[in-house]
């Protein structure tokens, strides 16, 4: 793996948060970052969305949405497809104009654009927006000088995402993952500080996804403000401080991602392998339960799973053991229900 | 300024490295030139053969300045005997057989090619005529082609301009659908760059390439196989081909916004541009068509364009016969970049 933490603290982000704002929260060690705390609300908010509306015909698709990110926030947006995030995401970025509301991006209005605040977002879109059969260092080189980026920080910029041994390959070639790596320098080339990532992930295997956190959580970590739209409730758990649950154009739940889940107050399911106890008898052990057998695993369902837990362990049954809590997507398909959408 | 910089040498790599666009701007109407350059060339210098049998002093007798007049037009060749001489007249491998015997000279043709017969029979009759006696008449033959267009003069500037049509078109159209397809539009959007300097740097490139095919072209057809000869204002051609390039671009913008696909833009740019070179006589006159064919082809820029390109390229009229083509394809570029600009969509929602 590429050192990013070297190699981005030469590239901050040009407005670093004061001492004791959201950048100076110690980064959380892997596997635990849904237990971060949201960042208290100090200084002015990064994105304020004020009720803002846009309809296409019949359509609404966004439909009254308010919220703020704070700097130095995670900020994860959650939907199925056709919730409406696209459109949100391009009114905040000021590509579209609401038809009423407003959005304060920086402490400026996002519409009309302006160039003193598009040089301070940084934008990954979800197609691969390369210019054609250009190599990768002079894709990079020539989205730096739109910015007024030299050459040589350009190329830094490749270094640090791990694709410097690729720059002179043509990006039609790079794989997936090299493709979002690029992508995703190209938006930092110029040090933004708030960052769009649309879908980052999506179509990368599970090496290269994980690949790509890490990057991601290096550009958190540098007080850069980061907003994410994703459909892996996985990713989002990983790496967002606060989520929006957003469907029909409404934000129908915004928070914590570990809040959101534990305000589901879903059973933890434990699961032991099938023939270890018997179903009658786990029943009989535990009435409030649900208890179902699939010939694989017993699983057992409870909201009181240290109880189940100490009884099987009482009697010795915990073979092929395995605990599972509510996780954010349980939290999605209940708000979102669980109907397929083309 | 870095700005436009990149973004046109970013163009410019695409178009370089994109042998497709390549072959078509520039390969391709290439090879049109040599060809009809390299077919039609023989047409005005071919002579016509004729078979010598026996002795034939009327000919055998010539010298000096009679002797090179008939070498411009006959190519005379031995043959022994009358009856194979005859059957290869018959066949077409030669346009007449000569026999002379005393004083009386028989000339064998073949009713087939008459203009060829009658070069030979009005040929040979000038040789009896001047070895008759006083008065003497002398014979001369002259290429009609020397004095009017040559046919590499007429195809130079004709298929140049079908040359500027297809990549000024193809270049705009396609940078706009591809660019908005893979969403390289919007991201532009959100950089801090001005749409004009997008537009900028591709009609810079697309002016680059328009200068480049014209330089090609003319040193292409000037190298003696080919003979062009450039006539004084040639130069004004520099301003059309510029003229030209915008008119050919908001064409392509027009098409761009249009079309969905790069597949679809390219198809719509030939569907426009070939039929239109055709009625422009990029390939051929228009002198003989009907004229409600002529009437059609008074509605196409490049009509303009190729006709003003060889009325200084080639026909020796002066620079301010091409002005009121500038303004007309200047004016044909600003309607059609308002109308693109009316219909323009940066994405595809």
């Amino acid at each position: 793996m590429v050192d990013f933490d070297a190699a981005l603290q030469r590239a901050p982000a040009r407005h670093p948060q004061p001492p004791g704002g959201p950048a100076a929260q110690q980064p959380e060690p892997p596997g635990a970052p849904a237990a971060r705390p949201s960042p208290a609300p100090a200084g002015p908010a990064a994105i304020v969305v004020r009720d803002v509306r846009k309809q296409y015909g019949e359509v609404h698709a966004v439909d009254g949405v308010s919220f703020e990110v704070q700097a130095g926030e995670f900020f994860g947006i959650l939907g199925p497809n056709g919730a409406g995030k696209t459109t949100l995401l391009e009114i905040i970025e000021g590509l579209r104009q609401a038809d009423a509301g407003a959005v304060t991006l920086l402490g400026s209005p996002s519409w009309p654009r302006n160039h003193a605040l598009l040089n301070r977002i940084g934008v990954q879109l979800q197609a691969s927006s390369f210019f054609e059969r250009l190599s990768t260092r002079e894709q990079i080189r020539t989205f730096a000088a739109l910015y007024g980026v030299p050459d040589r920080a350009a190329d830094e910029m490749l270094d640090l995402v791990g694709l410097a041994d690729k720059a002179e390959v043509r990006t039609e070639r790079l794989s997936g993952g090299q493709v979002q790596r690029l992508s995703i320098a190209c938006a930092l080339v110029h040090g933004p500080d708030v960052v769009f990532l649309d879908e980052p992930t999506a179509a990368l295997d599970p090496q290269s996804r994980r690949n790509l956190w890490d990057l991601l959580r290096d550009i958190a970590r540098q007080g850069r403000t980061v907003v994410l739209t994703t459909h892996y409730m996985d990713e989002a758990e990983n790496l967002c401080d606060r989520v929006a649950i957003m469907d029909h154009g409404q934000i129908l739940e915004l928070g914590a991602p570990a809040t959101l889940v534990r305000g589901l107050d879903a059973p933890t399911r434990i699961a032991i392998e099938h023939g270890t106890l018997a179903q009658d008898e786990a029943h009989r052990l535990f009435p409030e339960a649900e208890v179902s057998d699939d010939g694989v695993s017993l699983t057992i369902a409870t909201r009181a799973p240290a109880v189940v837990l100490s009884a099987l362990a009482d009697r010795n049954a915990l073979r092929g053991l395995s605990v599972h809590g509510a996780t954010l997507e349980d939290v999605f398909l209940t708000l979102t229900g669980r109907e397929y959408r083309a | 300024m870095r700005s436009l910089g990149s973004i046109s040498r970013a163009i410019y790599f695409a178009f370089r490295r994109d042998k497709t666009a390549i072959f078509f701007t520039i390969a391709f109407p290439l090879m049109f030139l040599v060809l009809f350059g390299g077919i039609f060339k023989g047409a005005s210098t071919s002579k016509v053969d004729v078979l010598e049998v026996g002795p034939v002093p009327v000919l055998d007798s010539l010298s000096g300045d009679a002797r090179a007049q008939v070498d411009k037009v006959l190519t005379v060749t031995r043959q022994d005997n009358l009856a194979a001489a005859q059957d290869a007249v018959r066949k077409g491998d030669a346009a007449a057989a000569v026999v002379q015997q005393g004083d009386h000279l028989s000339v064998f043709y073949s009713a087939a090619d008459q203009v060829r017969a009658g070069t030979v029979q009005g040929v040979m009759q000038n040789l009896v005529m001047a070895t008759a006696g006083p008065p003497k008449v002398t014979l001369s033959t002259e290429q009609v082609e020397d004095k009017s267009l040559k046919l590499i003069q007429y195809y130079t500037p004709g298929l140049l301009g079908w040359a500027l049509a297809a990549g000024g078109t193809a270049g705009a159209a396609i940078t706009l659908v591809g660019w908005r397809n893979k969403q390289l539009l919007r991201r532009l959007r959100l950089a801090p760059v001005n749409t004009s300097t997008i537009l900028t740097a591709r009609v810079l490139v697309s002016l680059g390439i328009g200068l480049a095919q014209m330089a090609i072209f003319i040193l292409v057809a000037s190298i003696p196989y080919f003979g062009l000869k450039l006539t004084g204002a040639w130069w004004m051609a520099i301003p059309l081909v510029i003229a030209g390039t915008f008119a050919f671009l908001s064409i392509g913008l027009v098409i761009g916004t249009f079309a969905k696909t790069e597949d679809s833009a390219q198809g719509l740019v030939q569907l426009i541009v070939l039929p239109m070179a055709f009625l422009s006589g990029s390939f051929f006159p228009l002198d003989g068509a009907p004229g409600w064919l002529q009437a059609v082809s008074k509605a196409m820029p490049l009509r303009y364009l190729v006709d003003s390109m060889r009325d200084v390229m080639v026909r020796g009229k002066d620079a301010a016969s091409a002005l009121p083509t500038i303004g007309g394809l200047l004016l044909v570029a600003i309607v059609l970049s308002l109308l693109a600009g009316k219909l323009f969509r940066w994405d595809d929602v």
